[in-house]
């Protein structure tokens, strides 16, 4: 609980102080309000607590926040120089994101669907306004527009199948619903299927999985970059430890139903996402496709679900966001001085700047999933995890889908090192050096000695 | 200890040289290459060729998964480790003349690449053995990616998508052998019991892998392509070294895990390898660019070593531990010498050359022995390997080893008739200004061509390295299907 308190708490704080014209106080306040409430998912930790059967702050919820709140704290460092052309919302910008971080703790932590429902809104309409938060912008506008009306719509689904579930269970409390399937196994009410599919469907849409994807890629590209890396890490991990504590716990009786029709949307997720992602020449929206197929592989741990399902997401969720804030950091750099985002504007960065070549590198080898990297592990233990139910159609699935990822982040590469550019030195801000630095590092580390974060959960 | 010093040895040379600039990191490749070698010497010393795994390491690793540091030497894995390392120096050395731009970082990819392939030759964790298979590719594909001829991007891309491919099937093998063993130490792997259906499919999974790494026809689409558009360092690394890691892959992760599976399929690889061996060198025939030839003669000995492979004798896979340190040498001295003369000349096409012995006698002799080695004239070291190859195959099946013993004459036709057109006749306006080799051309030409001799004359120390790990293998082989 003391975590949302310091985290709504800060974004308050921020706020005012925006108001008081206190630009050069921002930053440093957020990152001071994130680093406590990190120091309280420290504190928490091994010592799970529900509150007023609301939430429970278990090592589950613990381990999630704390992956959004250090993805977060990273995604803050690289706002050095992006509001540059004189903007006056930095502060606005920065309470949104905290809000939305605060509805992102709600969601991997909730013991009961209203507070799903609360956590998923209060992420949603901050995102709502950060994605049209260039006011100016036409992509920017259409961005947030769509975003809203698909989120609008998939809310719907998601509180029609809440309220069905309520119909059958009588109960909102995920404990509650996970004994009535348990008690009632002959007999459970005909409302509780639909039930169950409506929210897969609700929650599918926030993930971004297919067939429910088609926002992704519009929004991803017309929203500011640094919202996009927040969407696309951060809120993406969320949604899918909500995914996770719902269909993982209370229906996981019901695996039997619900598995076959989430092994077709993973299948779907897979082929689209990686198949569309080949035949992109904008960087901003390859990433957008790409992070689709890794919904994909994200699934792979509820299509066969484990005692080790949530480790796995968890090591998967934290490769992912930290290649990925690479990838966005290194577009931010090279879109501000080139002024566009596709691939080709890439070309020749390894010699235009070395270090931001090799993280970006390091980045797409981890996104492709090759050993020693954080990524490897992440897709092993996923396909560990189907193999060990002997799922072999989707293993080849997979593993075909893996081979055109390779091609596509390996274009990159290409493009990076091997393709000549322009000769213009890039430099790169000392905290986007921290940043790669810090996100390299931990993607070799998770890569070549998992064991830290495998036994986590 | 002394294992980790081997395998460390050339990450840290990686980490030094990237720091270094210029003719410093070219340098200190070196001097890490020739290091290792010591380790290697001084291994050698110690090691007593019988059955047994030596200077074993283990150290849990990744406990969750079930994965462990756990590698070790035996007397197959001594010959790849001797592999790796006698020719590093050499392939070090005879890039010296070059002047790469980014030196360092080609040079620590070099060393990177060395580590990941003395992890694959002396792994006995599967696990580990994957890291290293990958280890050794990516650094491959930056090298040759970065530092090749004009159609580097497109062959690459090439190149690496067949063997990810392949190693991604190795993977799903890897991770369903270990679902049976709940393990992924070898002796776990060699204790499973699986019926000959399971073992297909492993034996599938696997053999692609290797198949496409060695490459065995008709997984070979990749190769010529990427050794001609290679730097010349890269090709002898792809052909002298990468490709005994899929030799060593069959005969340490397959025929023993997978006997029955082996069995049920050995008809088709071995019809597969002499088909290779005949294909490549008809097509070797044909060309006209000298590095394309030994491409594709490469092609056929890699057949005739698999086809020796599966037959599954202690002569065939005591021909194959000889001829692949034979063919390893002897492909980088091809390799170098035609470095010599498309970096004097511009060209390789054998057209355009011929009279160089006359103003280049040195190259001329040393350049003699190395293709006399690789046709397998006695007294070489080719002619023991291939020997023993043909042999193991015959005892297998007469009419096999009739038509793979083609490869001998086939082999000698278009590698003398290369070397006649390319160092006899007259001299040319293009070869007249050719002059002899020197320097660091002469240390490694004259290296190569005295360990051919050696070899070839005194072949025993090497095959009493082997001869008892074989020897075991083939038991282990045998108790299994019995079973």
């Amino acid at each position: 609980m003391n975590i949302i308190i310091t985290i709504a708490v800060t974004a308050f704080v921020v706020l005012y102080a925006g108001l008081f014209k206190a630009k050069k106080a921002l930053l440093p306040l957020t990152l001071v309000g994130l680093l406590v409430a990190l120091g309280f998912v420290a504190c928490s930790w091994n010592d799970p607590t529900t509150y007023y059967g609301m939430m429970r702050m278990d090592n589950f919820a613990l381990a999630f926040s704390a992956i959004s709140i250090v993805g977060t704290f990273f995604i803050f460092l690289l706002t050095q120089k992006y509001f540059a052309e004189g903007s006056d919302n930095i502060a606005e910008y920065f309470t949104l994101i905290l809000f939305a971080l605060s509805g992102i703790v709600i969601m991997v932590s909730y013991q009961n669907m209203s507070m799903l429902f609360i956590g998923l809104e209060i992420m949603s309409v901050s995102l709502y306004i950060l994605a049209g938060i260039r006011k100016l912008n036409f992509a920017s506008n259409e961005a947030s527009l769509k975003y809203f009306l698909m989120g609008a719509f998939s809310t719907g689904f998601l509180l029609f199948g809440i309220t069905l579930i309520y119909g059958a269970t009588g109960s909102f409390d995920i404990a509650v619903i996970q004994q009535y399937l348990i008690d009632n196994v002959k007999t459970i009410s005909p409302l509780f299927y639909p039930g169950v599919i409506l929210v897969m469907i609700g929650l599918c849409f926030k993930v971004g999985a297919a067939p429910f994807h088609f926002w992704t890629p519009d929004v991803y590209e017309g929203s500011p970059s640094l919202i996009t890396a927040f969407m696309s890490t951060v809120v993406k991990t969320a949604g899918f430890a909500a995914f996770l504590r719902l269909f993982a716990g209370a229906f996981e009786p019901l695996h039997d139903f619900w598995a076959p029709a989430l092994m077709v949307i993973v299948i779907i997720t897979l082929c689209i996402g990686n198949i569309t992602a080949l035949y992109q020449k904008n960087f901003k929206r390859m990433l957008a496709y790409s992070s689709i197929s890794h919904a994909g592989y994200l699934l792979f741990s509820l299509v066969v679900l484990s005692a080790n399902s949530a480790s796995n997401v968890l090591v998967y969720a934290a490769a992912y966001t930290f290649a990925s804030i690479i990838a966005f950091a290194v577009l931010i750099l090279v879109k501000q001085k080139v002024g566009s985002d596709t691939i080709d504007s890439f070309n020749g960065l390894g010699k235009r700047n070395p270090f931001a070549a090799f993280a970006l590198t390091v980045a797409m080898l981890s996104l492709a999933g090759i050993p020693l990297t954080a990524g490897f592990i992440g897709k092993y233990v996923m396909f560990l995890n189907v193999m060990g139910n002997y799922q072999v159609a989707l293993v080849v699935i997979a593993i075909l889908n893996a081979l055109v990822g390779f091609y596509y982040y390996f274009k990159m590469i290409i493009a990076v090192w091997f393709k000549e550019g322009n000769e213009t030195v890039l430099d790169t801000p000392f905290q986007y050096k921290i940043v790669l630095l810090l996100s390299v590092i931990v993607t070799l580390l998770l890569g070549v000695y998992p064991d830290l974060i495998l036994n986590l959960i | 200890m002394e294992l980790l010093l081997l395998l460390f040895l050339p990450l840290v040379g990686a980490i030094v040289t990237s720091l270094l600039k210029g003719t410093a990191a070219k340098v200190s490749a070196l001097g890490f290459a020739l290091l290792s070698l010591c380790v290697t010497i001084g291994l050698l010393t110690q090691f007593t060729p019988d059955a047994t795994t030596q200077f074993a390491v283990s150290y849990p690793w990744i406990q969750q998964l079930g994965i462990n540091f756990h590698a070790g030497i035996d007397g197959i894995s001594m010959i790849t480790v001797i592999l790796t390392n006698v020719l590093m120096p050499l392939i070090i050395l005879a890039s010296f003349k070059h002047e790469y731009k980014n030196a360092n970082a080609f040079y620590a990819l070099i060393l990177f690449m060395q580590s990941g392939l003395l992890l694959v030759f002396t792994a006995l964790d599967g696990f580990l053995f994957y890291i290293g298979w990958e280890a050794a590719l990516i650094p491959i594909y930056f090298i040759c990616a970065m530092w090749g001829g004009k159609d580097r991007i497109k062959v690459n891309m090439k190149f690496f998508v067949y063997t990810i491919a392949g190693s991604l099937f190795m993977l799903v093998g890897l991770i369903y052998l270990y679902l049976q063993a709940k393990s992924f130490d070898i002796n776990a792997f060699y204790a499973l019991n699986l019926d000959s259906y399971q073992q297909g499919w492993v034996f599938w999974a696997f053999f692609i892998a290797f198949a496409i790494k060695m490459p065995i026809f008709p997984f070979h689409t990749w190769q010529p392509d990427t050794y001609t558009e290679a730097p010349t360092t890269g090709t002898m690394l792809l052909s002298g070294i990468m490709l005994k890691m899929g030799i060593y892959g069959v005969i340490r992760w397959l025929l023993p895990i997978v006997p029955q599976g082996v069995n049920d399929w050995i008809c088709v690889v071995m019809i597969l390898s002499v088909i290779g061996i005949i294909y490549a060198s008809l097509i070797a025939f044909t060309q006209k660019d000298a590095k394309r030839l030994v491409a594709y003669s490469s092609i056929a000995h890699v057949g005739l070593i698999s086809a020796g492979i599966f037959a599954m004798s202690t002569q065939g896979l005591q021909g194959v531990m000889v001829q692949m340190l034979s063919h390893g040498i002897n492909v980088v001295g091809l390799f170098f010498v035609l470095d010599i003369i498309s970096s004097r000349l511009k060209t390789n096409k054998i057209e355009e050359l011929g009279g160089l012995a006359k103003v280049a006698p040195k190259l001329a002799i040393t350049f003699l022995i190395i293709v006399l080695g690789t046709v397998a004239l006695p007294g070489t070291n080719g002619f023991i390997g291939e020997f023993l190859l043909l042999y193991g195959v015959y005892n297998y099946n007469m009419w096999l080893g009739i038509v793979a013993g083609l490869t001998i004459i086939f082999g000698a036709v278009y590698m003398l008739r290369m070397y006649q057109k390319v160092m006899l006749g007259t001299t040319n306006d293009l070869t007249i200004g050719f002059t002899d080799i020197k320097g660091t051309e002469k240390i490694v030409l004259y290296s190569i061509c005295a360990l051919i001799i050696v070899m070839g004359v005194y072949p025993k120390p090497i095959m009493h390295l082997s001869e008892a790990s074989v020897q075991h293998l083939l038991e282990q082989i045998k108790l299994k299907g019995l079973n």
